[in-house]
């Protein structure tokens, strides 16, 4: 690692940080990301039950309201589903879930997207209009549209459903990181890294993608929200994830059909936490984009 | 223009053809064509007289060939559930959809632009402020829950509005829709409101940002010195200016309105294309399924390309850039 691109990365650290502290809003919308974050991380040791283990499970608890007690004198402060579920627990299991999904499809196609952005930036001519026609393409359906049509043919599963995230969201990716390398690919670091004789991967990693990273963090926090939305979506129309992964979306479809009945608390609560998780998300990247680039465009 | 229009017409061909390459592929090369296309409760008699109609015994491109073909004939192969050819069933629904996505940009284009001018009018204001939060919170919001709060609120708490169904129907000029009826009304009301919501939020962002790259360009300071009224300068001059990109965009969110009617009609239990698709998924009735993804790509594709041409017109800078 060459002394310039960490001092590159530490400015950028500091400058987030900045960014974020001068607005009251982030600050607030970046602690509930990160308490979200870390209550998804150590869920199992957070829940007083584990939601899956039906030994724990009594159907006489079933749709008991918020604040209520189990025979055994344990609290359901949220209350209980129709399978007599811990909402609370429940709700923890299904945030990792969520956050699992949308922050690993995120990544992944923020690798791939990358790769293939450097690619057609840095080389140009041919490889470039392939990448790009082929990111034309995916940016001209909507994310929704080649989500269900995927999920339709294929059927629903966990990997299936990251898969059909991750193919919606690379194309962003590349298209940022390959205007943002286009811009860099001229500048004279990049003319003297090669005069140097630096082989190209190294130039491509070392020098360029450390100067692309601001527009790729903005994107990246806002299609993490975006896929926890889209996913949550699709597993309500049933077509996401299986029942023996609930994450937030599956939840509220299960208290869905209670909702009309009274039993608000089953669907309303993950409802809540989704909306929280989605709303700070992008807060926080939309305050980052204002941070580290005004002109980046507004969606 | 001419030239612009037929390039852009071929891209759209091919568009339609790799679609329909990959929707064959899902269908025939990655999961079992004939366990997809063939009901699951039928005789084996009647699934080798399926299997040779479809001709599943050939060779993949010999097949692809035919599928193509009938696809083109609007052969689709018929539902299992509602014994029908599929693109009748779809074509049948086609109008709810329809009147359902164009209320609903009506909707956002109602509200979304007067409150996009008032924020980028007086930026960084408290009411841009308020204004921009709220959009943020309008895209946060996964549409299923924003419809299923409107259920809550308006129909199961307030019971002002019916939550389900289309309701009565009128006639007007000769189509059919809810739009005629005071009843059908109050059905159209949630759902378009649901499916507007998410593009609400957008068309407010775009006005804002139109309104706040125009005031600052010399014509505005032009208009100004001569003394035209500031109103005057907001609604002609610079409403003008932000009315282009808001065109394009509008006319390419119609499509991806249409895909996302798919949740707001599954909330609403709208009789549309979407609620059809996800009933079909559900029941595993796959040809209704395939002429939904077909149907709706083709439409797509055909907004997209009407919005280009359209675009071309009012801009002769994109029809410039697309002949270099």
């Amino acid at each position: 690692m060459n002394a310039r691109a960490l001092f590159a990365e530490d400015m950028l650290l500091g400058r987030l940080v900045f960014g974020i502290s001068r607005s009251p809003k982030a600050v607030v919308a970046a602690v509930v990301c990160i308490i979200l974050l870390f209550a998804a991380v150590i869920g199992p040791y957070l829940t007083p039950q584990n939601p899956f283990d039906l030994a724990v499970l009594d159907i006489l608890d079933s749709k008991l309201p918020p604040g209520s007690q189990s025979m055994d004198g344990m609290n359901y402060w949220l209350g209980t589903d129709g399978q007599g579920r811990d909402m609370f627990s429940a709700m923890i299991y299904g945030l990792r879930t969520s956050l699992g999904v949308g922050v690993f499809s995120g990544i992944v196609a923020l690798l791939v997207g990358t790769v293939l952005g450097l690619i057609a930036a840095y080389f140009g001519g041919r490889i470039d209009t392939l990448i790009m026609r082929v990111v034309d393409l995916m940016l001209g359906f909507p994310t929704i549209l080649v989500a269900l049509m995927l999920l339709a043919l294929l059927g629903q599963g966990l990997w299936k459903v990251i898969f059909a995230l991750i193919l919606v969201q690379w194309a962003t990716f590349a298209r940022a990181v390959r205007s943002a390398a286009l811009v860099e690919k001229n500048k004279d670091y990049v003319e003297a890294a090669v005069t140097l004789g630096i082989g190209t991967p190294r130039i491509l990693i070392g020098h360029i993608l450390p100067n692309c990273l601001p527009p790729l963090i903005v994107i990246g926090m806002l299609q993490v929200a975006n896929a926890i939305s889209a996913e949550a979506t699709l597993s309500f129309l049933g077509i996401g994830l299986p029942i023996t992964e609930p994450s937030l979306g599956l939840l509220i479809a299960n208290g869905y059909q209670l909702l009309m009945s009274g039993e608000y608390w089953i669907s309303v609560y993950p409802g809540v936490l989704l909306l929280v998780l989605v709303f700070s998300i992008n807060i926080v990247g939309d305050r980052l984009r204002e941070v580290l680039n005004p002109r980046l465009g507004e969606r | 223009m001419t030239v612009f229009v037929i390039r852009r017409f071929l891209q759209s061909i091919a568009v339609l053809i790799v679609t329909a390459v990959i929707v064959f592929i899902g269908i025939y090369a990655i999961g079992d064509p004939a366990e997809m296309l063939i009901a699951p409760d039928a005789s084996p008699a009647e699934r080798a007289q399926v299997v040779a109609s479809l001709g599943l015994d050939k060779p993949l491109w010999e097949q692809f060939f035919t599928f193509a073909w009938n696809a083109l004939h609007g052969d689709l192969g018929r539902s299992f559930v509602f014994n029908r050819p599929s693109i009748a069933l779809i074509f049948e629904r086609l109008p709810a959809t329809l009147e359902l996505t164009l209320t609903g940009l009506v909707f956002a284009l109602v509200l979304g632009i007067p409150l996009g001018l008032v924020s980028g009018l007086k930026p960084n204001s408290p009411t841009d402020e308020v204004i921009m939060t709220g959009s943020i919170f309008g895209f946060s919001l996964p549409s299923f829950w924003q419809g299923m709060m409107l259920i809550m609120i308006f129909s199961v708490w307030l019971g002002w509005l019916p939550s389900t169904g289309r309701g009565q129907m009128g006639e007007f000029l000769g189509i059919r829709s809810s739009l005629f009826t005071l009843d059908g009304l109050t059905h159209l009301i949630l759902p378009a409101i649901n499916l507007s919501l998410f593009k609400l939020s957008l068309v407010i962002r775009l006005t804002r940002t139109g309104v706040r790259e125009t005031m600052p360009l010399d014509f505005v300071k032009f208009a100004r010195a001569k003394g035209v009224s500031e109103r005057r300068i907001v609604f002609v001059h610079v409403f003008k200016n932000i009315l282009i990109p808001l065109i394009t965009v509008i006319g390419l969110e119609l499509g991806s309105m249409l895909a996302f009617a798919v949740v707001t009609e599954t909330i609403f239990a709208w009789p549309g294309i979407g609620k059809l698709l996800i009933d079909s998924i559900m029941r595993l009735d796959r040809p209704v399924v395939v002429a939904y993804l077909l149907v709706i790509v083709s439409l797509f594709i055909f907004i997209n390309f009407v919005v280009d041409v359209l675009y071309s017109l009012v801009d002769p800078r994109v029809r410039l850039g697309g002949a270099q």
